[in-house]
């Protein structure tokens, strides 16, 4: 963007811009899209404006007694020093105020908690570093990553409008209807944030929690993970997309079509051999997208915490155990099981590109069917 | 304070300066039991570990001046997050309190010296190993600690580095030093306080310290547990915080923040004395409500204990338990505000004059308000599960600590550095250390409020455009920041070498026992008690 370059090279006109653009960027908490995230904000403000007059009072004392009582003013000391009455006071005051505030937070906060009676329930699970959404009740479920592309992180070519809040597949819900989430992780915790509905909930690992929203507008909202989760915790962004029941409707039939046709092809993609050079292209592509956030695109690794693809004993003298360990993942460790994650084509590829890239030159053509059958508990 | 010396002693100090017998070189620091010596030790410590972490803080801000990967990338950001926090925590905000401990509380309660001086030798040397294994873990393969401060399970245990060991030795080292340290402060402020020193008596920076050090002696072993609860969990088989094997990971979160939660008072409670002894000066009228001043103190320790799941709204606590802890956070304002009226009320109708120390004091009140306000704003539930793990957090912690804890620790060091060193520093400089420390510290931390609203979660080493010209703006001041500290160590520099010589009470308005001595304050001082009446 052209604002980010200018940023880059002038200070004066950064701080121009700073100003020039300050709208792009609210400058306070979103009132966000449903009943709850409009009370949320209004227990913000309501804080915000008890603090702001808390505050202009004290220091308002503070700075009146700043400029009179100041030796330089020729004035004498004051002997007083203590006042029961006025402590009681200054203790009672605040009580009351708290208080005042506690009523409607507690309100707000028990209907946040109700989750019964949802009208969809999605199970969200997060893992390092992407989202899985499973419509129970359905066979509907798939990962979303991030969209970004690489070189725009690198900044090798100009962000996009919204750099790092873009998935390639975001979560569908319907509009009105009371939509319930439960929240798990596979490894670290997470946090799913949707400042518009004013939903942030920790996906902890082995255990499930839940949160609720009624989005009553159609659009696309976005967020991210909100709790450290390693490495590539600025890359995973959260994106819904609320749509009228009907759109919502056509769309989940869609998309359960689309499953099932994908599962069907799969079967027929058994029988079938891909040559060397379209499971290197394949297999890449699958790479970059998969395995060098931990890896490394060059297959180097991180000494000490990710270990090195290229040369690596496990993939030059085991090939079962490699099928195995991409399909399984390795338990204790960040590797995950990608076997529910990525197609039979893709893993094909994927094990075949790393097999033969960096220097791994095992030659090694693996087709979908040996995956299979490693998939199955056939391994050679 | 009504101290008065019937008895003062100037005459035999003189007689004993002659028998010192301090070895000259490195031996005196390093064999030293003198708390004097100790105490500076730990200053200058905590100001060295202060420009590590600060450096640290400049890798963070450089490579967040612009949306992207420029600098470092995410893991070693990762790392720069975690280590800045550690060290800024436990080697400059702890130390420094230490620190000030060791060199005034003997003379402002009338002791030769803290009640186990080699103990005292000891919790301080132990402490510059355990940063040298910290520090030096981030050579490792695979890099230093990057789980954030807080080393949240399963991310420290199952997912981290090798280099986790190493970070559990460090901080068990850590709480060692502070545990001996805590232990010390208690024995000597119960049992060395000069005839007359009656609990009621002790200035405030006493009081706040001996609640800090119960404090202390209460958590640091919860600390100690669940860092080795983490080891186990990692090399030993154990599942604390393991599901699979019937463990928790909230659990650890629990243990944490029972631990975090009163450390944050351990960091601010002897600010607040620090505060309640410089503004009183300034004004040149008493500390209005000395009493309720004490009372808030011990309020604060207490309800300290009843909060820590104020943290942890997100995880999926029962609702009742989630409105018990956003309940008692919300008490919590209420002795703090008492805290803030007194020294109101203490500068109301005095005569007060605005040197260096008076302003920071005076910084500090308003600062580390707006830091207690924002941490009332979190307290509301659910306007914190908007606020929960954004820079909005991020703007408040750093307002009580850097503002507030880092800003009482300068003021301090200017209000004693007359009586440590027998000169004055140079107000001139000081003004400008000041005015560029306030001003800068406003331009990094006051924008993170907005862009913690607008909706950026924190550590994250890169961010959506939106946020672009906000971070643009506090890296800014983050750098103007750390320059105007430069401004500081030229300032102590040329007060060590020289200036002009202090008087005995240093400041019109200064009462207490340290300013009966001469400036500088003899290698010994009351070595016969003075009789308070």
């Amino acid at each position: 963007m052209a604002k980010t370059r200018s940023i880059r090279w002038s200070l004066p006109t950064l701080l121009l811009a700073a100003s020039a653009n300050a709208a792009a960027m609210p400058l306070n908490m979103t009132k966000g899209v449903t009943e709850i995230s409009q009370e949320v904000y209004n227990l913000h403000m309501t804080i915000f404006w008890i603090c702001c007059v808390i505050g202009a009072v004290v220091f308002g004392i503070m700075f009146i007694s700043i400029l009179l009582h100041r030796k330089a003013r020729g004035v004498q000391p004051a002997q007083f020093h203590e006042s029961t009455k006025i402590e009681i006071l200054w203790t009672a005051i605040p009580v009351v105020i708290l208080i005042g505030m506690a009523i409607p937070a507690t309100k707000t906060l028990i209907a946040m908690e109700d989750s019964s009676a949802a009208d969809v329930t999605v199970q969200i699970t997060g893992s390092q570093w992407k989202w899985h959404y499973k419509y129970l009740g359905s066979d509907l479920e798939y990962f979303s990553v991030l969209a970004t592309p690489r070189e725009q992180i690198t900044n090798r070519f100009e962000k996009g409008e919204n750099y790092l809040l873009e998935v390639d597949r975001p979560l569908v819900i319907p509009t009105g209807q009371k939509v319930r989430f439960l929240m798990t992780s596979d490894d670290v915790i997470h946090s799913w944030w949707v400042p518009a509905f004013a939903v942030k909930k920790d996906a902890n690992p082995g255990f499930i929690n839940e949160a609720w929203t009624r989005v009553d507008e159609p659009g696309i909202y976005r967020g991210q993970c909100a709790e450290l989760c390693g490495k590539d915790h600025a890359y995973m962004p959260v994106v819904v997309v609320a749509k009228s029941p009907e759109d919502y409707a056509a769309w989940k039939l869609a998309e359960e079509t689309r499953i099932a046709d994908a599962k069907a092809a799969e079967q027929e993609l058994l029988a079938m051999n891909m040559d060397m050079s379209e499971l290197m292209a394949n297999g890449e592509r699958t790479y970059i997208a998969y395995c060098a956030a931990c890896h490394q695109p060059n297959g180097g690794g991180l000494p000490g915490i990710f270990p090195a693809l290229a040369g690596s004993n496990l993939i030059l003298n085991d090939k079962t155990a490699h099928i195995d360990i991409i399909l399984n993942g390795k338990a204790g460790t960040s590797m995950q099981a990608f076997g529910r994650q990525l197609s039979l084509k893709e893993l094909a590829s994927v094990v075949t590109y790393t097999r033969n890239a960096w220097g791994n030159d095992t030659g090694d053509a693996v087709q979908a069917a040996d995956v299979y059958k490693v998939q199955q508990g056939e391994g050679e | 304070m009504t101290v008065v010396i019937t008895e003062p002693n100037d005459h035999e100090h003189h007689e004993h300066e002659h028998h010192d017998h301090k070895p000259g070189g490195i031996k005196r620091w390093l064999y030293t039991t003198n708390h004097k010596d100790i105490g500076t030790m730990y200053l200058v410590f905590a100001l060295i570990m202060f420009f590590i972490g600060g450096a640290m803080a400049m890798v963070i801000r450089l490579e967040l001046f612009q949306p992207g990967m420029q600098f470092v990338d995410p893991h070693f950001f990762n790392q720069m997050t975690t280590v800045h926090g550690l060290i800024m925590v436990f080697g400059a905000v702890m130390p420094a309190f230490t620190g000030l401990a060791n060199w005034m509380i003997p003379m402002m309660i009338g002791a030769p010296d803290m009640a186990l001086p080699r103990m005292n030798n000891w919790s301080f040397w132990i402490l510059p190993f355990a940063f040298l294994i910290l520090l030096l873990s981030l050579f490792m393969p695979g890099g230093g600690p990057s789980f954030g401060w807080t080393f949240y399970a399963p991310l420290s245990t199952t997912y981290s580095g090798d280099s986790t060991a190493l970070f559990v030795f460090s901080v068990h080292i850590m709480g060692i030093s502070s545990i001996m340290g805590a232990i010390n402060v208690i024995v000597t402020i119960w049992n060395m306080r000069a005839p007359g020193m009656t609990w009621m008596k002790m200035p405030l920076f006493v009081w706040t310290w001996f609640i800090t050090a119960f404090l202390l002696i209460m958590v640091m072993p919860v600390l100690a547990g669940v860092v080795t609860m983490v080891l186990t969990d990692k090399y030993f088989g154990t599942s604390f915080f393991d599901a699979a094997g019937g463990g928790d990971p909230v659990l650890f979160q629990h243990i944490f923040w029972f631990f975090g939660h009163p450390e944050v008072y351990i960091m601010i409670l002897p600010a607040f004395g620090i505060v309640s002894a410089i503004i009183p000066t300034f004004a040149r009228k008493r500390l209005f409500g000395y009493a309720s001043m004490v009372y808030a103190t011990a309020s604060i320790a207490i309800l300290s204990f009843l909060v820590w799941a104020h943290h942890m709204f997100t995880t999926g606590m029962p609702v009742f338990a989630t409105l018990f802890f956003m309940y008692a956070t919300m008490l919590i304002a209420v002795p703090t505000g008492v805290k803030v009226f007194n020294w109101v009320a203490t500068m109301w109708r005095g005569a007060m004059t605005f040197e260096v120390p008076m302003m920071f004091a005076l910084a500090f009140i308003v600062l580390f308000t707006i830091g207690g306000f924002s941490g009332l704003m979190l307290a509301i539930t659910p306007a914190d599960f908007q606020y929960h793990d954004t820079y909005f957090v991020v703007a408040h912690f750093h307002y009580v600590l850097v503002t507030g804890a880092v800003f009482s620790i300068v003021a301090a060091v200017y209000y004693w550095l007359p009586k440590w060193t027998g000169n004055m520093y140079d107000e001139t400089l000081g003004q400008w250390h000041f005015w560029c420390s306030l001003i800068s510290v406003n331009l990094l931390f006051f924008p993170m409020h907005f862009v913690g609203l607008a909706g950026m979660p924190r550590r994250i080493p890169d961010y959506a455009l939106q946020f672009a010209d906000f971070n643009a703006f506090i890296s800014i001041g983050g750098f103007l920041f750390g320059l105007s500290q430069l401004i500081f160590v030229w300032v102590l520099i040329k007060c060590a070498r020289g200036g002009v010589k202090a008087t005995d009470q240093v400041w019109e308005g200064a009462e207490g026992l340290e300013w009966e001595v001469p400036s500088p304050a003899p290698y010994h001082t009351f070595e016969t008690p003075p009789v308070i009446k």
